[in-house]
């Protein structure tokens, strides 16, 4: 085929994204570098690069670096292990195995801000609570989860809603596995768990490739769970790097620090970005 | 014996998928009976399970807040979203599956990592840019927004599926003269038609859920369901059925519709991994 054609063809996405990233791009570093106070328009100029000082020195800098990464790995760590252990439970005939999978997968399409609120008010709240009022039944110190335990919270609601991603993704794949492979192994006397290791787990590799990738992407900037449950408190236990730009932004209405803060996690982000495609870069694009 | 041993482990696999199943979806049917409970009975200690059902919360809803208003708003944007982003995808992915040259690899790789930035790196100019331009509380606005963020993976999705169809089959109707569009007309759509449902489907259910942009460069105009629920939260955060109601009545269209496609999407999820 015509290679101009070819080009034609990805033109418009390539000429969208390249716009939707460049335009906001060059206007965030643009503003990071003057003085631009939403509630000060008449002080303005340039300022070097002061407002990435004042972003980097931040006291809640360090801790929503930490954060940020702390949110992604643990939510990727538990959703990958019991959406794996999951899709092995209902890859298989028995009775009752749609509304099995109907009940496990409905999480995912439950949105993120009722997802937070409903863990707030309705299991962690201290009081009335449903883990509260079990802890109370067994005789126990109702905990208050979101103020002793705010990553932790946070974590499990967000693990509760991916996990049937995961889940999903996996069963894909598994129902995908040659059964002939897994017979002739089970013949030549492979126990259930040799065959799980070693053949459907390499099976699975670039199921668990795109796993990692996708929730990578949606976990680097989780923002709707903090901002309804936790706000980033108590202190800066809960804050991660988008919540902090958020605030720097709008609580604080200082979109020179808010926007030296963008960028600070744009750069973050291509250096996860860059470290995955290295990783696992090859087994998603064959 | 060896039968009589996988049989009670089978039972035991299965007992294990309900009770998953039973934890997994326990806080939505929470949220879906506190909803039908007055605000005394939602925070009653300890938690009642048998009770009078009461539909007021969803009257109370619905006179404070235009429903279907939002729901319209929800459903055309995610749709909307949907439809532009698979318009400008096909085209590219084909192009990227079967005429892919050396930097088709960093291309998509790109596009993937332009996810990766953070909103709200980007929330200041979008909003200038959507108010010079008189977007701001607009559907079109969210439609725009909503096919960008959905591009990378969309694309992506695609471009495995595309991967998937045999070249012999392309070259055969090549050679009996299929033109380009004939070809991704009668042969790429039908043969990719599941891959191409389940990504859409997958966009329609981000989109649904995408809650940063529809609550920062909306309000009561283009205002979405994510946008209806925030607004109960915080002042509302009290009332908890109130809050169940209208968080059941803004999810249920989307959960309905994820059962409804639930085998198309257990099916299309594949991302190329079938060989």
């Amino acid at each position: 085929m015509n290679k101009n054609l070819v080009r034609l063809l990805q033109a418009p996405s390539v000429l969208m994204l390249l716009l939707w990233m460049l335009v906001p791009l060059s206007m965030t570093i643009y503003f990071s570098t003057t003085r631009y106070n939403l509630l000060y328009p008449e002080r303005s100029g340039f300022v070097g690069f002061s407002n990435y000082e004042f972003f980097l020195t931040d006291p809640a800098f360090v801790p929503a670096v930490l954060n940020t990464l702390l949110l992604v790995g643990s939510i990727l760590v538990i959703t990958v292990s019991v959406g794996l252990i999951l899709a092995v439970l209902v890859d298989h005939k028995f009775p009752g195995r749609g509304i099995v999978r109907v009940m496990l997968i409905s999480p995912f399409f439950i949105m993120p801000t009722v997802n937070a609120l409903l863990w707030k008010n309705m299991f962690m709240n201290p009081v009335y609570g449903l883990f509260a009022v079990v802890s109370g039944f067994l005789g126990l110190e109702p905990i208050d989860w979101l103020a002793d335990f705010p990553m932790a919270s946070i974590i499990v609601m967000i693990s509760w809603q991916w996990i049937p991603f995961a889940l999903l993704i996996f069963l894909t794949s598994l129902q995908s596995q040659d059964q002939e492979q897994l017979e002739a192994a089970e013949l030549d006397g492979a126990n259930a768990l040799q065959r799980f290791f070693y053949l459907t787990l390499p099976h699975l590799s670039r199921s668990l490739a795109v796993v990692i990738m996708i929730q990578t992407i949606f976990h680097l900037s989780i923002f709707a769970e903090i901002f309804v449950t936790t706000g980033g408190g108590p202190g800066y236990d809960s804050t991660n790097l988008a919540f902090l730009i958020f605030s720097q932004a709008l609580l604080q209405f200082d979109a020179g620090v808010a926007s030296a803060g963008g960028v600070f996690a744009i750069i973050l982000a291509n250096i996860v970005a860059l470290f995955l495609i290295r990783l696992i870069g090859k087994s998603l694009v064959i | 014996m060896i039968a009589g041993k996988s049989k009670s482990l089978n039972y035991l696999r299965v007992a294990a998928a309900w009770t998953a199943a039973c934890v997994m979806f326990f806080p939505i049917f929470w949220m879906i009976l506190t909803s039908f409970k007055t605000e005394l009975q939602a925070i009653s200690v300890p938690p009642l399970v048998v009770f009078e059902p009461t539909l007021e919360n969803f009257t109370v809803v619905q006179e404070r807040s235009d429903y279907m208003r939002y729901a319209i708003n929800s459903i055309f944007t995610s749709f909307g979203g949907t439809l532009l982003a698979m318009i400008v995808a096909i085209p590219a992915a084909y192009a990227m599956a079967f005429f892919g040259g050396r930097f088709t690899k960093d291309i998509l790789m790109w596009m993937l990592s332009t996810k990766m930035l953070p909103a709200v790196g980007v929330l200041m100019p979008i909003y200038l840019i959507a108010q010079k331009a008189g977007l701001l509380d607009t559907r079109t606005a969210l439609v725009i927004i909503f096919a960008m963020i959905n591009l990378p993976i969309i694309v992506w999705m695609l471009f495995s599926y595309f991967r998937e169809i045999p070249t012999e089959i392309l070259e055969a109707s090549r050679i009996d003269g299929a033109r380009l569009f004939h070809e991704l007309r009668y042969i790429i759509l039908p043969l990719t038609r599941g891959g191409i449902v389940s990504t859409a489907l997958l966009s329609i259910v981000l989109c649904w859920n995408e809650a940063f942009w529809s609550i920062n460069l909306t309000a009561s105009d283009a205002g979405t369901l994510t946008a209806l629920v925030a607004s109960y939260s915080s002042p509302e955060g009290l009332f908890w059925a109130k809050l169940s109601a209208v968080s059941t009545l803004s999810c249920a269209p989307i959960v309905v519709f994820g059962w409804f496609c639930q085998k198309q999407l257990v099916q299309g999820l594949t991302f190329g991994a079938v060989k």
